[in-house]
């Protein structure tokens, strides 16, 4: 599904990464852990397209898993001609050139970023920039927008899984929130945007033990499902005793250096990385 | 859909409403007088309107004292030197050539048009096709129903709602004891412009105790043919009154006279408020500011009563230069003015604008937020006064002052004035200057957002504590119009 081949990329002239390959196939949530440092961020950033972060070398592909029915290239002539882009159809199992597409064509092809630090923006609220975003996407795909009575009901239905106050949407975009509703809320806008792929920054840091439950359990809600993926960057092994990856990688110095399951995130935890390279 | 229904129902409307003797748009052939000003333009303008005697001796005093008067250099504008002898001063025979069809309009406007949501009878009024409904303009705009029923509704709760060419000829005693009693002539050199030549304009009066039961606006009375040039607005509010007036439009406008000179004058009287609500977009010329209109606005209020209040709300994203500081006379005993104000300049536009609050009753509040917004190569100032006059006990002005910044080839610029003569006065002010950060742009395309869709958003954030002053409306169409504004100024 996701599909990363030898990348290389630089911030501000500086290598950081040095030759990631990494697939996570359909269904699969996948785990990174590594020391400060290593690159992990970064990763998370040349995913989504964040300018400034320059990829040197390799390849970062986008598969979408083809929807039952739908034939290659066919999300193409759901809609009207002047709808159909290039790159925005994401249903028809084609591979799309990650690399090529700005942010938010990345997003409106299923990829969702959960920030480490997830930005303030004064006096728009979350219901107004995610019904935006939400609207600006399903145009993209050639869907029709959510009416406004539409949009309200999903943010409200997704607020109450996570436990949080819908009235808090009403605010503006993260300011005034703590470290941990913001994280938390950060999945409320992955319900409401409902991605193909996640990749989840350091997620699990600022979360108070029943957060924690709460996020991971979300994760699982929203993300576990055979068609979709998960890249979960972490510190800690905590977050992945609610979730399960299925695979868990070590980032170090712009590198995976070591491959296994969970069994190898509780040695991290145990050992430290030093410990564990060696 | 409900665009379709609009759009019939307006013109519908708009053709009864061509039967009507609505007053506004006058009738008489396009006459216009011979370029430059001379006392003989100033006497065929008061000809031309049928005004008494009375008046044309006020425009002509305005005019020997104009004579004697310079242009204002203090602010922080480039102004091209201004040939006031080779421009029109009354009805300037329209050398836009009349449009067939709307096909033929530019299609950048066209576009934008489109983009505000703009009705398509109410799009070629605007962009001046032939034969389009000149009544339109006052049809269009809010719903139909208000349009057609507005006149009568406002006769039976008193308020006189006229043009003030029409006010002057039906309320002599009311227009003479209020004209220049807030912006005397001399007041300044484009005030003083505009009481020699002023073209056409409001005047509104809404009687005691009276709450005016609905919104005033322009849009109502504006004649496409001769658009706010130097328009003269006069609203007078007796004592407990209410009334909210709007003044403007989202929609582009051209207008061939490069010269723009309004004044507005409103007069509280005790216990009365009035809101009014501004959005500006004349034409700020193109990329490189070639043919914008310069903007040179007189506008005050004297809250004369006690307990009156004032509310000015601007939204500004037009013209190639603005100079206007809507202020507040705040004379009666715990009297309000409030100032809230959005300036958007972009590509070579410049604007300087501000306030004055000048307390001179006790007990007097008064409220600044200005919001600038700074793209591409261009200067935005804010420029306010708050003072504080020696008998004025227990005044509390309080001002916010934001600027966000665009890029890195334009200027913002914060210029307060504050000039406090008693102890007792409590004054706050507050500034910040910001850049939209890459931070902010790459979380909100990281959620699907195009970056100008990105760039639309965080400014509409940043400018919400003004919109929100805004009717339900004119918000939302403001909202879109800073969106659009800002095109083109993201890499």
């Amino acid at each position: 599904m996701l599909q990363i081949e030898n990348l290389h990329a630089t911030v501000a002239g500086k290598p950081i990464l040095n030759g990631v390959s990494l697939h996570v196939p359909p269904g699969e949530v996948h785990a990174i852990m590594g020391p400060n440092g290593s690159g992990k961020s970064t990763l998370a950033y040349v995913l989504a397209g964040r300018p400034g972060y320059e990829v040197s070398e390799g390849s970062v592909t986008f598969t979408p898993p083809r929807q039952p029915g739908l034939e290659p290239g066919s999300a193409f002539l759901k809609g009207s001609e002047e709808k159909r882009v290039p790159g925005q159809a994401r249903d028809d199992g084609r591979a799309l050139d990650f690399l090529a597409m700005e942010p938010h064509q990345r997003a409106a092809a299923g990829l969702f970023l959960g920030f480490q630090y997830p930005v303030e923006i004064p006096g728009v609220s979350y219901l107004q920039f995610l019904r935006e975003s939400l609207n600006s996407q399903r145009r993209a795909r050639g869907e029709n927008p959510l009416s406004g009575a539409e949009f309200i009901k999903l943010a409200r239905e997704q607020a109450a899984l996570l436990d949080m106050d819908a009235d808090m949407l009403k605010r503006p975009v993260n300011v005034g929130f703590s470290g941990g509703e913001k994280k938390r809320a950060e999945m409320v806008q992955m319900g409401i945007l409902n991605p193909r792929f996640a990749v989840l920054d350091e997620t699990d840091s600022g979360l108070d033990i029943d957060a924690l439950r709460i996020v991971g359990e979300g994760i699982n809600r929203i993300m576990r499902a055979p068609d979709k993926g998960v890249l979960l960057i972490t510190h800690y092994e905590r977050l992945l005793e609610y979730v399960r990856p299925d695979r868990v990688h070590v980032l170090q110095a712009g590198k995976i250096t070591r491959s296994g399951d969970i069994e190898l995130a509780r040695s991290l935890e145990r050992e430290g990385y030093a410990e564990a390279a060696a | 859909m409900i665009d379709d229904i609009r759009n019939r129902e307006a013109h519908e409307a708009a053709e009864k409403l061509a039967d009507y003797e609505w007053g506004f748009v006058s009738d008489v052939e396009q006459e216009f007088a011979p370029k430059g000003l001379s006392e003989d333009t100033v006497r065929f303008i008061s000809a031309k309107k049928n005004e008494p005697e009375w008046m044309l001796d006020w425009r002509l005093k305005g005019y020997r004292a104009w004579l004697e008067m310079e242009e204002v250099d203090w602010a922080k504008l480039d102004i091209p030197e201004i040939d006031y002898q080779d421009a029109y001063y009354y009805a300037a025979p329209k050398t836009k050539p009349k449009l067939a069809s709307l096909d033929e309009l530019d299609p950048e406007i066209r576009r934008t048009y489109e983009k505000l949501g703009i009705p398509i009878e109410e799009q070629k009024v605007l962009a001046g096709v032939e034969g389009a409904a000149r009544v339109a303009v006052d049809a269009v705009f809010d719903s139909v129903s208000v349009a057609t029923t507005f006149r009568e509704e406002l006769k039976s709760a008193g308020v006189i709602f006229l043009s003030i060419s029409e006010a002057i000829r039906e309320h002599p005693e009311l227009v003479k004891q209020y004209l220049g009693s807030v912006v005397p002539q001399r007041d300044n050199y484009f005030a003083c412009l505009n009481s020699a030549v002023f073209s056409d304009g409001t005047f509104v009066y809404v009687p005691e105790g009276v709450r005016c039961p609905m919104e005033l606006s322009t849009y109502f009375r504006i004649n496409a043919e001769n658009t706010g040039q130097f328009e003269r607005t006069l609203i007078v509010a007796d004592k407990g009154s209410y009334v909210s007036y709007l003044e403007g439009c989202t929609a582009p406008m051209r207008d061939e006279n490069q010269l723009h000179a309004a004044v507005v004058e409103i007069f509280a009287h005790e216990d009365a408020e009035v809101k009014y609500s501004t959005v500006q977009n004349w034409y700020p010329g193109d990329a490189e500011g070639k043919g914008g209109i310069f903007n040179f606005v007189t506008k005050r209020a004297l809250c004369s009563g006690a307990r009156s209040k004032v509310s000015w709300t601007q939204v500004e994203t037009g013209s190639a230069i603005t100079w206007k500081y809507p202020s507040c006379i705040l004379k009666g005993d715990d009297s309000v003015g409030e100032f809230y104000s959005v300036a958007l300049t972009n590509n070579r536009q410049q604007a300087d604008t501000g306030t004055k609050m000048v307390h001179i009753g006790a007990g007097t509040r008064s409220t600044i937020v200005s919001k600038g917004i700074s793209a591409g190569r261009s200067n935005n100032t804010y420029r306010g006064l708050v003072k504080v006059l020696p008998r004025a006990e227990n005044v509390r002005n309080f001002t916010q002052c934001d600027s966000l910044l665009l890029g890195s080839e334009c200027g913002a610029h914060t210029v307060p004035y504050i000039e406090v003569k008693n102890p007792t006065a409590t004054i706050e002010h507050e500034a910040t200057t910001s850049k939209i950060s890459e931070d902010q742009l790459f979380y909100a395309m990281s959620r699907g957002l195009d970056a100008e869709a990105a760039v639309a958003l965080i400014v509409n954030g940043f400018a919400r504590e003004v919109l929100k002053q805004l009717p339900m409306e004119f918000a939302v169409e403001a909202q879109k119009l800073l969106g659009i504004s800002l095109e083109g100024s993201v890499g």
